[in-house]
C-alpha cells in the first residue's frame, strides 16, 4: 500500500473510533439521565406526575428505565452496523 | 396427583433434559471447552447469559426484597439491568475482538504483565468460588423446601447434574443447558405472576396490571393506615446518595463480573457480541420488570389476607400453616387479642442476623415475620394454581441456581487451567493436558462449592453481597482503561487495582466487622465500591502518566481491539 493511501486509511480508522466514542457518550448520557437522574436524583419531583396509577419517578425506577436500557443496547448495535459499513471495518 | 409427585416428575424431567443436552454438546478441544468454539448464535447467547446471570437469589429472593423495601428496592432493578448497557457499549465488543479465552488473559496480555494476570486470575477464582457456594446452597434449599429432602442430599444431586454437563461439555455444554434452563425459569416465573395479576386486578399482564390498576394506590393507603410510609415513597431506608452509589456499584460490578463477560467470548463476531448483549438484557428484563409487579401483588395480598383476622381463621389457610411450619412465616400474638397485626418493625428479635422465634420483639407491634423468599415461593398457592405450577416453580429455582453455578465453575476452571497452569506454569502443555486439568478443576471446584453449600461459612453471604463492590473497584475500571486508554500501562493498572480494591476492602471490613461507622458521606459498605472505582481510575491515570508508555506491541493490541474487522492501522504499517 502506498504511503498516501496508508495515511488516508489511518485517518479513516481514527474517525471511525471517534464516531464510536461520540455515539457511546450520547447513549450513556441518556442512560444516566433516565436511570440515575429520573430513577433516583429527581424521583421526588417526578413523582408529582403519574403514569397510569404509578408515580412517574417510581415507574421509571422499576419499569421504564429497564425498558429503555434494552432499547439503548439495540440502538447502539444498529448504529454500529452502519458505522462499520461506512468505514469498511465489517467482519 | 399431589404436589410432591409433580415436583419429582417435573424436576426429574428437566434434569434429564439438561443431562441429554450436555451429552449432545460434549467437546474435545480447549476452544470448545472454554468458549464453546465461538459458535454460539447471538439470541442463544442472550438466553444463556440471562440464565447465567439470574441466580437463585434473583429467582427466589429478589421480588421479596423489593416487596419489603418498596421504592428503595429499585437499586437491584436499576443496578442489575443498567450494568448490561455498560457491558454492551464499553466492554463486550472489544473483549470479543481480543478473542482469547478469559478475563485474566486480556488483563495479562494488554498490560504485558504476569503479575497482573496472576492477580486477575486469583480475583476471578475467589469471587466465583464464593458466589458458587451460594448457588449450591440454593439448590439444597429448593430441594428441602419442595421435597423435604435433606439440604446435603439436595446439594449432592445438584452437584452430580452440573458435574456431568460441565465436565463433559465445558462452555459448550454449559451454554446449551443454560438456554434450556432460561426457558424453564422464565416460564416458572411468569405463569404464577400472570395468574396472581389476573386474580387481583383482572388484568393478565403483570407489568400492565402493576402500572394501570389501582393496586399500588390501595397498597399505599393500607401502608399508611398501618403506620408504614407509602410503598412508593423514596429513600425510606437509605439516603439518596447511598441509593445512587449502590445502584452504580451494582451496575459496574455486573459489567465487571468474569462469568458474565466470558459469555461474550462465545459468539462468532464483534457484531454478534453487541446484539447478544441486547438479547440478554431483553430476556433478563422479562423477569426484572415482572419482579416489582409480583412484589406489589404479593405484599398487598398478604396484608389484605392476614391483617386483623383471627388466629383460627388465618391458620385455616393451608399455605399459612405450611409456611409457618418451615419458619418462613411466623406469628406471635404479642398483645393477646387473638388477632393478627401487621406493623412496621421486626416481629422477632434477631440473633446473628436471623430472627429468633423464641423472642418476640416487644418494641414493635408487628406480630408476623414474613421471609422475603415467601413472596415468590407462595404465589402459586396464594393464587390457587394447580399443583404442577408449584412443581414448576421448584424446577425454575433449580434451573436458576444450576445455570449460574455452571457458569461460575467454568470461570474457576479456566482461571486455573488456562491462566495459571497454561499461561504461567507450563506454556508447553498440550491440548490434552490442558483439557485434563480443566476438567479436574471443575470437579475440584464443585467439591469445594458443594462442601460450603452444605456447611456455609458466615463469610460467604457477606462476600457475595460485596462481590459487586469488589468487581466494580477492580475489574471494571481496569478493563475500561485497557480498552479506551492507549497510554495505560501496567504500572497504572496495578496501582489502580491496589488502591481501588484496597480502599474498598478496608472500608467494607471496617464497617462490617469492626463497627466503624459509614464515615465517608454516609455511604454504606454496599455502595462504597463507587468511591473505590473512582480512586482506581484516578490512581491509574496519574501513575500511568508518570511512567513510560506501554511498548508498541501493547499499543497495537489496543488498536486491534478497537476495530471489528481484521485490519488495523498498526497491522497495515508492517
Amino acid at each position: 500500500m502506498s504511503e498516501g493511501k496508508h495515511q488516508k486509511r489511518y485517518l479513516q480508522l481514527r474517525d471511525y473510533w471517534r464516531a464510536n466514542v461520540r455515539l457511546i457518550q450520547v447513549l450513556l448520557l441518556v442512560w444516566a439521565l433516565t436511570g440515575l437522574g429520573g430513577g433516583v436524583l429527581w424521583v421526588k419531583q417526578l413523582n408529582q406526575f403519574s403514569i397510569g396509577n404509578l408515580p412517574l419517578g417510581f415507574w421509571l425506577a422499576q419499569q421504564g428505565a429497564i425498558l429503555l436500557f434494552v432499547a439503548l443496547i439495540f440502538i447502539y448495535a444498529r448504529a454500529m452496523d452502519s458505522l462499520d459499513k461506512r468505514y469498511e471495518v465489517e467482519e | 396427583m399431589p404436589v410432591e409427585t409433580w415436583t419429582y416428575l417435573i424436576v426429574g424431567f428437566t434434569f434429564l433434559a439438561y443431562l441429554y443436552i450436555g451429552y449432545l454438546s460434549r467437546v474435545r478441544d480447549t476452544k470448545g471447552f472454554y468458549v464453546a468454539g465461538q459458535g454460539v448464535p447471538p439470541v442463544a447467547n442472550g438466553a444463556a447469559t440471562a440464565a447465567d446471570w439470574m441466580s437463585a437469589a434473583s429467582f427466589i429472593s429478589m421480588a421479596g426484597m423489593i416487596a419489603s423495601m418498596g421504592y428503595d428496592g429499585s437499586v437491584y432493578l436499576l443496578g442489575w439491568t443498567g450494568g448490561y448497557v455498560l457491558l454492551a457499549l464499553l466492554l463486550a465488543p472489544y473483549l470479543r475482538k481480543f478473542g482469547k479465552y478469559t478475563v485474566p488473559d486480556f488483563v495479562g496480555d494488554r498490560f504485558h504483565s504476569q503479575t497482573a494476570r496472576g492477580v486477575a486470575a486469583l480475583a476471578a477464582i475467589f469471587v466465583s468460588l464464593t458466589y458458587v457456594a451460594g448457588q449450591m446452597r440454593g439448590v439444597g434449599i429448593v430441594f428441602s423446601r419442595f421435597l423435604g429432602v435433606e439440604i446435603a442430599i439436595g446439594v449432592m444431586i445438584g452437584m452430580t447434574v452440573v458435574a456431568f454437563f460441565a465436565i463433559l461439555g465445558g462452555m459448550k455444554g454449559i451454554t446449551w443447558t443454560q438456554v434450556a434452563q432460561y426457558m424453564v425459569l422464565i416460564i416458572a416465573y411468569l405463569i404464577p405472576a400472570f395468574a396472581i395479576a389476573f386474580m387481583l386486578t383482572g388484568i393478565l399482564i403483570p407489568q400492565w396490571a402493576f402500572t394501570t390498576s389501582d393496586l399500588v394506590p390501595r397498597l399505599n393507603q393500607i401502608q399508611m393506615d398501618l403506620g408504614f410510609q407509602q410503598y412508593t415513597q423514596p429513600f425510606q431506608s437509605k439516603s439518596m446518595l447511598d441509593i445512587l452509589a449502590i445502584t452504580l456499584v451494582l451496575m459496574m460490578g455486573t459489567a465487571g463480573l468474569p462469568h458474565v463477560i466470558v459469555r461474550f467470548y462465545t459468539v462468532p463476531t464483534v457484531r454478534a457480541a453487541r446484539y447478544s448483549a441486547g438479547w440478554a438484557l431483553l430476556f433478563i428484563a422479562l423477569l426484572y420488570t415482572t419482579a416489582p409487579a409480583l412484589a406489589v401483588f404479593a405484599r398487598y395480598n398478604l396484608i389484605h389476607t392476614l391483617q386483623g383476622k383471627s388466629v383460627e381463621e388465618v391458620r385455616q389457610i393451608d399455605w399459612f400453616s405450611k409456611w409457618e411450619a418451615t419458619g418462613l412465616l411466623q406469628y406471635a400474638d404479642k398483645n393477646g387479642d387473638g388477632k393478627v397485626q401487621i406493623a412496621p418493625g421486626d416481629a422477632f428479635e434477631k440473633t446473628a442476623g436471623k430472627p429468633d422465634f423464641k423472642k418476640p420483639n416487644l418494641k414493635s407491634a408487628n406480630e408476623v415475620h414474613i421471609d422475603n423468599d415467601i413472596i415468590v415461593l407462595s404465589t402459586p398457592e396464594v393464587a390457587r394454581l394447580a399443583p404442577w405450577v408449584i412443581a414448576l416453580v421448584a424446577a425454575g429455582g433449580l434451573a436458576a441456581a444450576l445455570s449460574t453455578a455452571a457458569g461460575l465453575l467454568l470461570v474457576v476452571s479456566s482461571a486455573v487451567a488456562h491462566d495459571v497452569y497454561f499461561r504461567m506454569l507450563n506454556p508447553q502443555a498440550t491440548e490434552r493436558q490442558r483439557m485434563t486439568v480443566g476438567r479436574w478443576t471443575i470437579l475440584g471446584a464443585l467439591l469445594v462449592a458443594g462442601y460450603f453449600g452444605v456447611n456455609p461459612p458466615g463469610f460467604v453471604a457477606q462476600v457475595v453481597a460485596f462481590a459487586f463492590g469488589f468487581a466494580a473497584a477492580s475489574f471494571f475500571p481496569i478493563l475500561l482503561l485497557g480498552i479506551f486508554d492507549r497510554r495505560m500501562n501496567h504500572q497504572g493498572a496495578i496501582a489502580g487495582m491496589v488502591v481501588g480494591l484496597g480502599f474498598t476492602a478496608w472500608y467494607v471490613i471496617g464497617n462490617k466487622f469492626f463497627d466503624q461507622p459509614a464515615w465517608f458521606l454516609g455511604i454504606s459498605a454496599e455502595g462504597i465500591g463507587l468511591v473505590g472505582m473512582l480512586l482506581n481510575i484516578a490512581s491509574a491515570l496519574i501513575v500511568s502518566r508518570l511512567t513510560p508508555a506501554p511498548p508498541e506491541a501493547t499499543q497495537a493490541i489496543v488498536d486491534h481491539i478497537q476495530k471489528p474487522g481484521g485490519e488495523t492501522a498498526a497491522e497495515q504499517s508492517h
